[in-house]
């Protein structure tokens, strides 16, 4: 399966993520160097004005590109765009999904959406993927 | 209280993609694909070598911009995207620096909001832009009132 076979309005296969844990958002701090504790410690989030702790913005959208890394063979993601819609909180289940809008040549722009379980959208964006030797 | 420091760019800064940080940052997002990991792998599919996921340049460091001294707490990460010209490879060095792009202030649910824009660059070793991103940071009222005391 490859991504320059896709017509507009073809999307991914969708992937749903474990419940959000506390250990995810450790591990994310530790590899991304961002340990504002309101990822990870109650009383700061609370202190915050949050009900929790949430979720990094950038832990998400590093999920979302997961779609695409079994087509790097293909190509790579160019352009990678969103908008942090909405808090993600512990135990929270996201569904990653990616739509196909437009294709043109060596490229492909994709709708790329991470929601939860409520259906609320907690990233809108957008992939645009460039095709290797055109 | 931002104008002031629109255009100003930090000193560049040297920064070498190291592959244990790349497999452990591939296993926070919970992607570790071989083409992230694996040499052999890289190797077969015809890659120079193990590449970065695109969020990677997270972990970057872009340098100090004289002057701006956000609040630790607080702040809203509005947007981020990132543009390539082509994937960073395990390994390579890359001169990374930063610049606010542009502040601006409107109304919003959190009162009268900043939205301040900075924009990251990373250059490799023949001087070729690679990967630019820019992150949109939107400060509260309350937020930009405690920064002006």
């Amino acid at each position: 399966m490859n991504l320059r076979a896709k017509k507009p309005g073809d999307s991914l296969e969708s992937m749903e993520l474990p419940p959000v844990s506390r250990l995810d958002l450790i591990k994310y701090a530790g590899a991304s160097g961002d340990f504002n504790p309101i990822h990870t410690i109650d009383e700061a989030a609370e202190k915050a004005g949050l009900p929790g702790i949430i979720a990094h913005g950038m832990w998400t959208m590093g999920n979302l590109g997961k779609l695409f890394t079994p087509y790097v063979g293909e190509g790579f993601i160019e352009k990678f765009s969103v908008r942090f819609a909405g808090m993600v909180f512990l135990d929270d289940r996201l569904t990653l999904s990616a739509t196909l809008k437009e294709a043109q040549g060596a490229r492909q722009t994709y709708e790329a959406v991470v929601a939860n379980q409520d259906g609320g959208k907690v990233i809108k964006g957008e992939i645009v993927f460039k095709m290797y030797g055109e | 209280m931002f104008e002031e420091l629109i255009g100003k760019r930090s000193n560049p800064v040297q920064n070498t993609i190291e592959r244990g940080a790349v497999r452990k940052f591939a296993e926070a997002i919970g992607d570790p694909h071989p083409v992230f990991t694996d040499p052999a792998f890289a190797a077969e599919k015809g890659f120079k070598a193990n590449i970065a996921p695109p969020t990677f340049p997270v972990t970057f460091d872009y340098g100090i911009i004289e002057g701006l001294d956000l609040p630790k707490a607080g702040l809203i990460h509005g947007e981020q995207n990132f543009e390539y010209q082509r994937p960073l490879y395990v390994g390579e060095a890359l001169h990374c620096y930063r610049e606010i792009e542009k502040y601006q202030e409107r109304k919003g649910k959190l009162g009268q909001m900043g939205f301040l824009f900075i924009k990251s660059t990373a250059e490799d070793k023949n001087g070729e832009i690679v990967m630019t991103a820019t992150q949109t940071i939107i400060l509260s009222e309350t937020v930009r009132k405690g920064m002006k005391g």
